[in-house]
């Protein structure tokens, strides 16, 4: 009965409103992870390679933005439209450097051993960031508030943010409409079957390079969104956010299971939630560690993540 | 190796004590300007040396005090605390009155134990350790440097007295500056009583996203928050405070205090508190002096150059006050009398630190900073 109690005690202990207000704060932070995570999860799924130059696309999606919103502020545009016209842009452009990306980076190497496209990956990573610290700064930048006043959130103005708000529905709605175009249209299908057989599939007569590119177009335009929405979020950016948040993405790309895309999006909302739990509940010094403390806990009781298949791999 | 270092500088001894000598008639007041003049670390120590000098032949052509010249006797330590020992027995030697040195901290601290025996006062520019002045145990010792802790203290002192804190929360970003800083913050809050610390904490520069930590630190109740850091960080801090209308004070020190936090802050920095070092620059003494050392050395004064300057008015202000070099009546001076420096009008307090130079706070009002009226004690 002792466990029943103690039960009880937690939960008319708990302090609900912190409790939910740390829930928020780990979606927001999830909800970015899961964004950046899908282009990690969907480029795995379908040529096995860990896209490591994702994180710079996501910071390239910011910049975008941020340039982007300074031409319309200049211009005399409303806020709300400029947030939407730069998000646009933003995605538009990221995902012509994605599939470029590819092209270059990564097409070229198919058939080579795997290390080398990790590699190629890698200088990918540090071209992309080193060409915006060149071409832009290296000092960190305003981005603008471009977000509305939302009075219906004043409530709860304590608890969940106008921009956190944003990202988690912004989020919800971007994956959901992923999960639906991935279902039901047939590019959708054509890539689970890729992702599930590329020799298959080619058989069948599927364009393996068109979904390649597909999947790197949609991968970067999930990163560009995510970019542009910590962007109005934290209000700074510099050349360098994509990598810390790159490399949470891949870690919650992994712990969701990689591959998987319901995976990569319950892998980065886990993730912001422990991180924010950590923090929250314990001390934020040992936050990151926390949080890896779990994630390493989940893989060994499940090391093919959270919703991944096991598989037979030779390397 | 060793052997020829001793030969080195007995032969250097030689060299050095020929001049003094020949003036031993002659009635001087020696000031000993030990220093790392050679060595990895001269760059601190030389423009130390160079401004004593500039300091002398402008008192020395002006007739020197109370009738007698100044003369310096320089002392080479290279920043270790072996060679400042020896340094320190040559000075001795030598019957040096007064020292303006030692320029590091390790060094000072190895040579004062000997300063103290003789009774010998010293004044060193840019020894910065805490404990030199602070434990009591160099009653002859001074310094121009604000000691490393002196921001910290100038922080938690604002907070206590000029924002009334009574719940303080304090953040750090985990480095070596930012952690040291709020350590000490956090050490002199508690040590006063006045306030509780209610939060201590470190954030990951370069994180997604600080929310949780600030919610934590809304939840421990904190009427004020002392952030030590970088800008960056600050910057999104202060973005979530501000997005989540928190009523909290935000102070910071010089690492926040830069234009660059004022361009990502925009209007949302409007109110933060930051600390740093005071810019005398303009002052037309300070301008005075970087010309004479234009004049006489052909380049720019380097570090610690107006400390060491002000360092030696200072210290021979207080000798012409005193009317002799007799250690009691020095020190009396060097607490009692303000002389105008490159530091502005400076004095000493009872440990030995200086007054008047140092930190300032200042707050961010329409998005410039403002000087704020507070001496730190």
């Amino acid at each position: 009965m002792s466990i029943v109690e103690a039960i009880k005690t937690f939960i008319l202990e708990i302090d609900w409103r912190y409790f939910i207000e740390l829930v928020f704060s780990g979606l927001t932070k999830g909800s970015i992870y899961a964004l950046i995570s899908l282009g990690y999860t969907m480029v795995y799924g379908i040529i096995e390679l860990i896209n490591f130059a994702h994180g710079e696309i996501y910071m390239l999606g910011a910049f975008t933005g941020l340039i982007v919103a300074g031409v319309l502020g200049y211009l005399g545009f409303p806020s709300l439209g400029i947030l939407v016209i730069a998000a646009i842009v933003a995605v538009v452009y990221c995902a012509a450097y994605g599939y470029t990306m590819e092209k270059i980076a990564y097409k070229p190497l198919r058939g080579a051993q795997r290390l080398s496209p990790l590699i190629s990956a890698i200088g990918m990573s540090i071209f992309l960031g080193n060409y915006v610290l060149n071409a832009q700064t290296q000092d960190f930048v305003r981005f603008p508030n471009l977000l509305p006043e939302m009075p219906f959130l004043d409530p709860v103005s304590d608890i969940l943010r106008p921009s956190s708000f944003l990202i988690i529905v912004c989020s919800a709605v971007v994956m959901i409409s992923l999960t639906l175009f991935i279902k039901r249209t047939r590019l959708g299908k054509a890539m689970r079957a890729t992702a599930q057989n590329r020799k298959m599939a080619m058989l069948l007569g599927i364009d393996a390079d068109r979904i390649i590119s597909a999947t790197f177009i949609i991968g970067s335009a999930l990163a560009a969104i995510g970019g542009i929405l910590i962007a109005s979020h934290t209000l700074q950016i510099n050349f360098n956010i994509g990598f810390l948040a790159g490399i949470k993405a891949f870690t919650a790309a992994v712990l969701g299971g990689i591959g998987s895309i319901p995976g990569a999006m319950l892998g980065g909302l886990v993730l912001g939630c422990c991180e924010s739990f950590a923090a929250g509940y314990f001390v934020s010094d040992y936050e990151d560690m926390v949080a890896f403390a779990i994630l390493i806990l989940i893989l060994i009781f499940r090391p093919s993540g959270l919703l991944g298949k096991a598989k037979v791999q030779k390397v | 190796m060793r052997f020829y270092k001793w030969i080195g500088l007995a032969v250097a001894c030689l060299t050095l004590s020929a001049p003094v000598a020949a003036n031993a008639a002659g009635d001087t007041i020696k000031l000993g300007v030990p220093g790392a003049h050679t060595g990895d670390l001269a760059g601190y120590g030389v423009p130390e040396l160079n401004a004593a000098k500039l300091v002398v032949d402008k008192i020395n052509a002006a007739g020197g005090i109370n009738g007698k010249m100044v003369e310096i006797i320089a002392q080479d330590d290279q920043c270790k605390p072996d060679l400042a020992t020896n340094a320190a027995t040559k000075l001795i030697a030598e019957d040096v009155e007064i020292v303006m040195g030692h320029t590091c901290s390790g060094a000072t601290k190895a040579a004062l134990p000997m300063y103290e025996d003789k009774k010998i006062v010293s004044v060193s520019p840019s020894a910065t350790s805490p404990e030199l002045t602070q434990k009591g145990q160099f009653p002859h010792f001074f310094r121009t440097t604000p000691s490393d802790d002196a921001q910290a203290r100038l922080g938690a002192d604002f907070a206590l007295k000029a924002l009334n804190a009574k719940k303080v929360a304090i953040l750090h970003d985990k480095g070596d500056y930012g952690k040291g800083y709020a350590e000490f913050v956090k050490q002199f809050i508690e040590e006063n009583g006045g306030a509780k610390v209610v939060f201590f904490e470190g954030i990951t520069p370069g994180a997604v996203d600080y929310s949780s930590a600030v919610q934590k630190i809304g939840r421990s109740g904190a009427d004020t928050l002392i952030f030590g850091g970088y800008y960056p960080e600050a910057s999104k801090l202060i973005t979530n405070i501000r997005a989540r209308k928190m009523d909290i004070n935000f102070v910071s020190e010089d690492g926040v205090k830069t234009d660059a936090f004022l361009k990502l802050t925009g209007k949302g920095g409007d109110g933060v508190y930051a600390s740093s070092s005071r810019d005398y620059s303009h002052l037309p003494i300070t301008q005075e002096a970087y010309a004479a050392h234009r004049k006489m050395f052909g380049s720019e004064p380097g570090q610690f150059f107006e400390l060491a300057y002000a360092a030696t008015q200072a210290l021979l202000n207080a000798v012409e006050k005193a009317g002799s070099t007799e250690p009691e009546a020095v020190m009396k001076a060097l607490r009692a009398e303000y002389v105008e420096t490159p530091l502005g009008k400076i004095r000493f307090d009872e440990k030995g630190d200086c007054e008047g130079a140092g930190f300032a706070m200042f707050k961010i009002v329409d998005g410039k900073f403002v000087n704020q009226t507070f001496e730190s004690k």
